[in-house]
């Protein structure tokens, strides 16, 4: 379960649809971090066995467990590569950003 | 309860923030949301956190966040118990999320007074040695040689001259009901750690480990590496107090060689063999000091 | 008046009368550090917590930094809170201070005034609450013991009135008020609930809707959050008043909200003053109205907001305006006497001005000294060359 990404945040137009001080909701997300990015975790699903030490050590808490698989959210993953490094199984390769991926 | 990485919720209180990649306080704070949950208010002095996570309108804390002062963290926790108890509010966690110099320079008096006063807040000290938000100046948990932008190295200078401040000695000598050093490298521990510190009433401190590529010069995808190199090599220790009593979690019958660990990182890569012997000297004192600790009544 | 509405008279200091009013305005935390001549005020809170008269968190902070950051957290939580200070502790403070005017917390703190050393002194004048000006915190001056237990809650009144949502400092000479002993009226403890109702606030940590508070605004965005600020603290100027009369209706006692005048009507020279000297100050100008002199004083109780509409007006109907500054801003003049004077000349305005430095660290302002003034007032409007800034009282030059 991933924070919801407003896409197309409305900045306040008015005096009235200011913030109260600076104060506001908490987890609102306006942009992402993908471009940040120049090497993609790949995960090859045939090596992983959901050890979850990917999912433990991401900086960035993209890694999602709680489906079958465990899935990558490429919009807010910086490509770090702690997941690849440490993964006891290899099972997750370093892709450079934009080559294509079998 | 024991904390183990299955069990933990995959709900993410931390997201989408700004820090460097492979940032090791980053992890810290994400780990720490999934043992303590949604009702905490955490307070976030100027540090790096602070300022990856909270410019508006992005907001990447889940939670209940207030950036503040970078002298305060103690003092407004304290403030913060107080109004819960005195509003009945029950089952709320208040955290303060300081770094090192946040912590052990400008920070100290307060979160000192708002240990003795035994306010119950769980305060935890993320460290990645050094001013990292200003662009990587020392503090009084900087290590010995480490080169940062106030402590250069040339041929006549071994960047920074003394050892770091010992946090956890320091909790310990205010009788706190419960302190611990971690490491970003061993979750397991850092999470049964916060998992007590829940628990516990009154002030609760964890000094973490956090390496910081940007300001250590490794790469990103070695944080974890570093972070593991330094408990191994004896640099970094794993510990509890509690009940005046001292654990050590992990205790290794012998370290690696401490060149290990300096030699992944650029900001110690002009130390001499000289060096690794004043440092090496250092450690086993340290050591020394922490294992006479044990068995022993404080 | 019921029997319910009587109020008692009690002989108190300056600081017990704010302790008094801080027990009726009932915070839920307290932040305590003690400073000299402010400490009489949180020891008598801490008997009250002790006999169980005050219920209430009381927190022994370790500085006056962190009682400002406690009393911030405290807030946030949506706490009503209350701490006190003075000259070195509430420099000690400073960056507290901007840090909860900017995220609109409306706390209330009394300060007791002190200069700042050095050289080193203890007693006092208005250097402390005078350089923390922009901090964005309304400041009221007050008179005497029974107008500093007035004004704290009245303060607590105008903080947490929504259009506010600002921090409020009360601010009693030091020893001349905090630790002179006069007849007070404590008032009863429904007609304060009546006056004051409990803390709500929608500006703090939230479970259901969690907030992120304090953040960082980005170039772009600063500025709007700063005019909401310069807003508040325009709208201040009338709940200040407001707050005044209400009080005035319930409990009998008016201080003119913003200003009071004392016989300005058809006064020619007139002088400004905050604090304990308008109590001599109105001595002397019963004097002086014996003597058919057209004299008045304009006690100037909110220094910030500044009450800039009515000396536009001031301007235009009196010939001469002294100002008592009990501070000087090295390099120029004092600040009270910039402020006044940038109203007074509104286009139209023929009236001259003298700022009379006075009262610094504890010195008496004797009724010759105020005596002195209004005949310099009267000299300089018949064109007689004064120098513009005078030392009251200074040996020599």
């Amino acid at each position: 379960m991933k924070p919801k990404v407003v896409r197309e945040y409305k900045f306040p137009q008015t005096k009235e649809e200011m913030p109260f001080g600076p104060g506001s909701e908490a987890g609102v997300l306006i942009d992402v971090n993908s471009g940040w990015r120049t090497l993609m975790p790949i995960i090859d699903y045939g090596k992983c066995n959901k050890c979850l030490i990917c999912w433990i050590f991401c900086p960035d808490g993209v890694i999602s467990k709680e489906n079958p698989q465990l899935e990558i959210d490429y919009d807010y993953c910086k490509g770090c590569g702690i997941c690849a490094y440490e993964c006891p199984k290899k099972a997750i390769a370093m892709v450079k950003e934009g080559e294509k991926v079998e | 309860m024991a904390v183990s990485i299955k069990n933990l919720p995959d709900q993410e209180l931390f997201y989408g923030h700004k820090a460097c990649q492979g940032c090791g306080g980053a992890i810290v704070a994400r780990l720490a949301l999934k043992v303590l949950g949604e009702r905490t208010c955490i307070v976030l002095p100027a540090s790096c956190i602070s300022s990856v996570t909270t410019i508006y309108p992005q907001m990447s804390f889940l939670v209940n966040s207030l950036t503040s002062s970078f002298p305060a963290t103690g003092a407004v926790l304290s403030g913060m118990a107080a109004a819960c108890k005195a509003q009945g509010l029950k089952d709320v966690t208040v955290l303060g999320f300081a770094g090192d110099g946040g912590t052990i320079d400008i920070g100290l008096q307060a979160l000192s007074g708002a240990v003795e006063r035994g306010d119950d807040f769980i305060y935890i000290c993320y460290d990645n040695e050094a001013y990292m938000n200003t662009g990587v100046q020392r503090s009084g948990l900087t290590p010995y040689g480490a080169w940062t932008t106030t402590t250069p190295t040339n041929n006549n200078a071994v960047g920074e001259k003394k050892f770091k401040k010992n946090l956890f000695e320091i909790m310990m000598a205010h009788r706190i009901p419960y302190c611990a050093t971690a490491s970003v490298a061993y979750p397991n521990d850092l999470l049964n750690k916060l998992a007590k510190a829940k628990e516990i009433q009154g002030p609760k401190v964890l000094h973490v480990q956090a390496p910081c590529p940007t300001g250590w010069g490794h790469g990103p995808e070695k944080t974890v590496e570093i972070g593991k190199l330094a408990v191994r090599t004896g640099l970094w220790y794993l510990a509890e107090y509690e009940n005046g009593q001292v654990t050590i979690n992990t205790n290794p019958k012998e370290f690696k060689p401490v060149k290990d660990y300096f030699s992944k990182q650029k900001r110690f890569r002009h130390l001499t063999e000289e060096d690794f012997r004043i440092i090496e000297e250092h450690r086993d004192t340290e050591w020394k000091i922490l294992r006479n600790y044990l068995g022993k009544d404080e | 008046m019921s029997e319910l509405k009587m109020e008692k008279k009690h002989f108190l200091s300056g600081d017990e009368a704010v302790a008094y009013a801080v027990k009726l305005c009932k915070p839920d935390v307290i932040a305590a550090y003690p400073i000299t001549p402010q400490t009489v005020i949180v020891e008598k809170i801490s008997e009250f917590v002790a006999a169980k008269e005050m219920d209430c968190q009381y927190l022994h902070v370790e500085s006056e930094h962190s009682a400002m950051a406690a009393s911030m957290g405290a807030s946030l939580m949506g706490s009503r809170t209350f701490t006190a200070t003075s000259s070195q502790g509430l420099l000690y403070m400073c960056e507290m201070l901007h840090y909860v005017s900017g995220s609109r917390f409306p706390i209330v703190m009394v300060n007791a005034n002190r200069t700042v050393a050095a050289p080193w002194n203890i007693y006092g004048d208005h250097r402390d609450s005078l350089s923390q000006r922009d901090s964005g915190w309304i400041q009221i001056y007050v008179e005497n013991a029974q107008e500093a237990l007035d004004a704290t809650i009245q303060a607590y009144k105008i903080a947490e009135n929504s259009c506010v949502s600002l921090p409020v400092m009360v601010n009693l000479d030091g020893f001349v008020l905090t630790h002179t002993y006069e007849l007070v009226d404590i008032p009863n403890q429904e007609m304060v609930d009546e006056f004051l109702p409990s803390f709500t606030t929608t500006n703090k940590l939230d479970f259901n809707n969690p907030k992120s508070l304090c953040f960082s605004a980005s170039p772009e965005w600063q500025t709007e959050f700063r005019y909401q600020q310069y807003e508040a603290m325009e709208a201040a100027k009338k709940i200040i008043n407001k707050a005044d009369e209400e009080f005035g209706k319930i409990f009998g006692r008016y201080y003119g909200g913003m200003i009071e005048e004392y016989r300005c009507a058809d006064a020619d020279y007139a002088l400004v003053a905050m604090g304990s000297v308008a109590g001599t100050t109105r001595l002397v100008v019963d004097k002086l109205r014996e003597e058919g002199k057209k004299v008045g004083l304009v006690k100037l109780r909110s220094y910030r907001p500044f009450p800039k509409e009515y000396f536009q007006k001031l301007g235009r109907r009196v010939k001469a305006v002294g100002v008592i500054d009990r501070d000087i801003s090295f390099g120029y003049e004092g600040a009270v006497y910039s402020d006044v004077k940038g109203a007074l000349f509104h286009p139209g305005a023929q009236v001259k001005t003298i700022n009379f430095i006075a009262g610094l660290s504890g010195r008496d302002i004797t009724k010759e000294y105020l005596t002195e003034m209004y005949q310099k007032l009267e000299a300089i409007d018949k064109g007689q060359n004064i120098a513009e800034v005078q030392f009251t009282g200074l040996r020599w030059t």
